[in-house]
């Protein structure tokens, strides 16, 4: 299970989830993205976004307007 | 028993067993209707919408172009498939260049007054003569928002259907060699066609 970082930091809508579709693509079910961002936006986008995609939100901080999204690659 | 009861009885039987012949018959009929239905009905009679996001571009200018483009990229990394149809003055994203030679009096005065392509398009509140599309710009640059060339290259390079509409390009006097390479050309039944079968439908 391996764990990929991307840095989604200073991007705004919608880069976010465009840069994170393509990151998920390289990953296999199983596998975790950690993605860094600023965008006001990106809880709320990065919720639909995995809701859609049939991704599972493991975990989502925020910590000095940097947000840490956790997603885990669903099996589809 | 005498007789008359044993053929009441046999008689009873004869009808019975007529009466479940017929039952069964109808009731087979029922059921292979019912499955058909059933049928119908998981795959919507044939009419399920596709994971598709179809949108008519029709304005020109930098802001209701930066709307179409970002719903076009948010589908996309949503999964979804993407038609863009341009229209009017929605063209002017797609050009990349002028040409005069050729061109009827009329059609040469429109070019002369449409911009170089979506790197010169104007806003469509404050432009100010130019110097709104300057300082909103200068503003989406500071906040690292793409730029429109930007979007509209990653859209094709993500597989965004991009079709400009002919009737407009005549109108227009919009031709080919104008136009962004890679761009599909069509009416309004190319544009129908994905829009009948799109879960999102949008003009903008």
């Amino acid at each position: 299970m391996a764990t990929v970082e991307l840095d989604c930091k200073g991007l705004s809508c919608p880069m976010p989830i465009v840069k994170i579709s393509r990151a998920m693509k390289e990953l296999l079910a199983g596998d975790c993205l950690c993605v860094f961002a600023s965008d006001p936006s990106f809880q709320s986008d990065v919720e639909a976004w995995v809701r859609k995609m049939g991704h599972v939100l493991i975990d989502f901080k925020e910590q000095q307007g940097v947000q840490r999204a956790m997603i885990e690659k669903g099996a589809s | 028993m005498d007789k008359a009861q044993l053929e009441k009885e046999e008689i009873e039987r004869l009808v019975e067993r007529c009466v479940r012949e017929q039952v069964d018959k109808r009731l087979t009929g029922v059921e292979e209707e019912l499955r058909a239905l059933r049928g119908m009905v998981t795959r919507g009679g044939g009419n399920v919408p596709e994971d598709r996001t179809t949108i008519v571009v029709f304005s020109g200018e930098m802001d209701p172009l930066f709307g179409a483009f970002t719903i076009a990229l948010g589908s996309v990394a949503m999964g979804m498939e993407v038609s863009m149809f341009f229209t009017f003055w929605g063209l002017n994203a797609l050009r990349v260049g002028k040409k005069y030679s050729g061109k009827s009096m009329g059609e040469k005065m429109v070019a002369a007054m449409m911009p170089q392509g979506p790197a010169s398009v104007p806003t469509s509140r404050m432009n100010m003569g130019g110097a709104g599309p300057v300082f909103f710009k200068h503003l989406m640059k500071q906040r690292n928002i793409a730029t429109l060339p930007s979007m509209i290259s990653m859209a094709q390079e993500m597989g965004v259907r991009l079709v400009a509409c002919e009737t407009s390009m005549g109108v227009m006097g919009v031709t080919r060699d104008e136009l962004l390479p890679g761009v599909d050309y069509g009416g309004v039944a190319t544009y129908l066609e994905d829009a009948a079968k799109s879960k999102v439908t949008l003009f903008i």
